[in-house]
């Protein structure tokens, strides 16, 4: 499904990604774990098209297509979907507004009509449901006076509307307490099909042992400097990232 | 007066009165017929060819000598260069468009701008002025309006027919909310208006319909000096709507129009308007001159709620007011002012508290793009007598890119004690991170600007009627199109 091929990118003269090599395929969950400043987010923002980056080299192909050609908003229409770190405020747009017209934008591109009301929020109550959204919430502007947990949960309960084929959530866990985490990761965890992918950035094990990986892989210093299967995750929760950077700073000094 | 002049304002007269003055068949009557420039004789032939009664051309010589000792205003914060009123046309017979064949003759821009507005064909017609030969939908529709009117015994026709039909209420009530003197725009406009609109709600009447200048008997289209007056009697209700959302192009740089509202004891006067005349060029060349003075008096219990979305003109000037005189009355201005490339926009409002316990409230949203400047200036006076007075006013500025400005200047007087008046104002960017948020849920930029701007006028665009409001917010995207690179 996603195919990175020693990726390059960075902000103006600083190159953050030094050569990404990645490949996530249907039905798969990857995390993707690393100290502060590895580039975890940057992987993120390049993949979604955050024209902030550049790219300086390398490949991203989803599902055969050459993902660095397309817009932002095209790579959204294909399936890719990320659940963002900071979730931005856009006052007087209410949470089923803005749901509408990003689910309405996808139809058009596909050449699609819009779905009929109705259809839209039987599945929005169906989604609010899976999420234990309160009622009211619809109605509220998107992320305006939202707690953390609230942010994140809208993230994920965008990610149960538009259905994405690949979906990326940053540091979803940060600003969750337990309760919250268990809910969001539970929500994530029944989104999961055959047909779909998650890649779950994180600093921390903690939200692994809710949503529980196939891959795991330490980024560090702009490079995936070891990849293993969920135990990678435990042991790094152990021993800290220490032995696996010492090894890497070694390699590429 | 000279004999010579005499004469040949005489034959003017002469000619004008034996003329067909009828729109939608052609007359003689060509503007170069007056000269340009304003004189006294000016104003007495404008008022001779609309066969006014003495008592008018009283009240516009009267204006036109205050406008005399007047001094074009210069404290609003715009700079163009100033008209030479003696280079104006002050009277031009009511031109008709070039009728065309089909829609296909009309400039490709337009078309588009009609098409993107979601203005249906038969209404395109009518305001590009095709020669349609089958019964348009909205003439029937016109008649019907016309009827449904008159059995409740509301006036609505234009102000030169009110003039000639209803002279008590036009002399009683005309110049006592904007006196001619008022301003130099407002003597101006008093001394050479050549048409408008009057609307007359009698006591207790709530008006079945939105009143619209679309639907106008008489249609003239909207002149360069526009008069409007409009009374709600005691418990009477109107809502009125002004203006298009069609792009209005129009020959004549300068517009200098007044709006006179008097809402009696318990009346309610709604008074929409969505003003997008040319704006000029990228540059700003060519664009329209707006000056106008609105304002409304409140009696006792009354309510005037005005509301208005400004996308047009290259310079705007306007304040709609209100004078609250009655205890308990209600004032509200809502307002949405968008500029881009070299637009220049200088609006607000007066609220003036006279009566006890009165309120009022302002929500204006000011847009700015490319190299425009919008302006904020508004005034809340409590009077001494207005004890237990409220007002709320909230200025919000949004700006987009780098080369625009935005400014408030809000002035506030509170002559007693009991009285409260708030004041909030924020200034805020749309921001790439915005954007990209919305881009990432699939919503391209140019959607994501409109999404962003209409949450922002969310508080205004509600205050307007329905259908209205759709179109507001499609002309907004329109307006600010290509305005974020």
């Amino acid at each position: 499904m996603l195919k990175i091929n020693d990726l390059k990118a960075g902000i103006e003269e600083n190159q953050i990604l030094k050569g990404i090599n990645l490949e996530v395929k249907a039905g798969e969950v990857h995390a993707i774990m690393g100290p502060n400043g590895s580039g975890k987010s940057t992987l993120s923002a390049v993949i979604a098209g955050n024209e902030d980056y550049e790219v300086e080299g390398g490949s991203i192909t989803f599902n055969g297509e050459d993902l660095l050609e397309l817009d932002p908003e095209e790579r959204a229409h294909n399936g890719v979907f990320l659940s963002f770190q900071y979730p931005v405020e856009i006052p007087g747009i209410s949470v089923s507004n803005f749901i509408k017209t990003s689910i309405s934008e996808k139809r058009k591109a596909q050449g699609l009509e819009p779905l009929p009301t109705k259809d839209l929020l039987k599945m929005m109550r169906e989604k609010m449901e899976l999420l234990s959204i309160k009622q009211g919430y619809l109605s509220r502007n998107m992320n305006e006076g939202f707690s953390g947990g609230e942010k994140k949960r809208n993230e994920i309960f965008q990610m149960a509307m538009l259905e994405p084929r690949l979906a990326i959530l940053d540091e979803t866990d940060s600003g969750l307490d337990i309760d919250a985490l268990r809910i969001v990761a539970n929500g994530v965890n029944k989104l999961k099909s055959a047909d779909n992918a998650t890649v779950v950035i994180t600093h921390y094990q903690r939200l692994l042992d809710y949503i529980v990986p196939d891959f795991v892989h330490v980024l560090y210093n702009g490079r995936i400097i070891k990849s293993g299967g969920a135990e990678l995750a435990h042991e790094l929760e152990e021993k800290g990232y220490d032995w696996v950077t010492k090894e890497a700073d070694k390699q590429w000094a | 007066m000279s004999e010579q002049k005499r004469q040949s304002e005489d034959e003017l007269l002469e000619k004008v009165t034996s003329t067909e003055y009828k729109y939608g068949f052609t007359t003689d009557i060509e503007s170069d017929t007056i000269p340009k420039g304003l004189s006294e004789d000016v104003v007495r032939i404008i008022s001779a060819k609309k066969n006014e009664p003495q008592w008018m051309l009283d009240y516009r010589l009267k204006a036109y000598k205050a406008w005399l000792e007047m001094e074009e205003p210069d404290w609003a914060n715009v700079s163009y260069e100033k008209p030479n009123y003696q280079d104006v046309i002050y009277y031009s017979a009511p031109k008709q468009k070039p009728v065309l064949d089909s829609l296909d003759d009309l400039d490709p821009e337009m078309k588009k701008t009609f098409d993107k507005l979601g203005i249906s064909l038969d209404e395109q017609k009518k305001l590009a002025n095709v020669a349609v030969d089958i019964v348009m939908d909205s003439v029937s529709v016109a008649t019907s309006f016309k009827e449904t009117l008159a059995e409740k015994g509301i006036i609505f026709c234009s102000i030169s027919d009110a003039i000639q039909d209803h002279p008590e209420l036009v002399k009683k009530y005309l110049g006592t909310v904007v006196p001619a003197r008022d301003n130099f725009f407002s003597a101006l406009n008093s001394a050479v208006f050549s048409d408008g609109s009057f609307c007359y709600i009698p006591k207790g009447v709530k008006c079945p319909m939105e009143l619209s200048t679309y639907f106008r008997i008489n249609e003239a289209g909207t002149g360069q000096f526009e008069r409007t007056l409009l009374i709600a009697d005691e418990g009477s209700q109107v809502s009125y709507l002004e203006g298009c959302t069609a792009p209005m192009r129009d020959e004549n740089q300068l517009h200098a129009a007044v709006v006179e509202l008097i809402a009696m004891d318990d009346a309610d006067i709604k008074y929409s308007t969505v003003q997008n005349w040319y704006p000029g060029n990228a540059e700003g060349v060519g664009g329209v001159f707006n000056f106008v003075t609105k304002r409304g008096i409140c009696y006792k219990n009354a309510k005037i709620s005005w509301t208005q979305v400004e996308t047009g003109s290259a310079v705007t000037w306007k304040y709609p007011s209100c004078i609250l005189k009655g205890d308990n009355a209600i004032g509200e201005f809502f307002s949405v002012a968008v500029t881009n490339n070299r637009q220049q926009a200088d609006t607000g409002t007066k609220m003036i508290h006279l009566g006890k316990n009165t309120k009022s409230t302002i929500i204006a949203k000011g847009i700015s793009a490319g190299k425009s400047d919008g302006n904020y200036r508004g005034l809340v006076k409590i009077s001494k007598g207005a004890t237990n007075s409220r007002n709320f006013s909230q200025c919000d500025s949004l700006l987009m890119g780098d080369k625009c400005g935005s400014h408030t200047f809000p002035y506030i007087e509170v002559k007693n004690n009991s009285s409260k008046v708030e004041h909030e104002a924020t200034t805020s960017k749309i921001g790439e991170d915005q954007i990209f948020y919305c881009n990432q849920r699939g919503i391209g930029t140019e959607a994501a600007i409109a999404l962003i701007v209409n949450g922002y006028c969310k508080d205004v665009l509600n205050q307007l009627p329905m259908e209205f409001a759709v179109e507001a917010q499609k002309l907004l995207e329109i307006s600010l199109e290509g305005s974020v690179g």
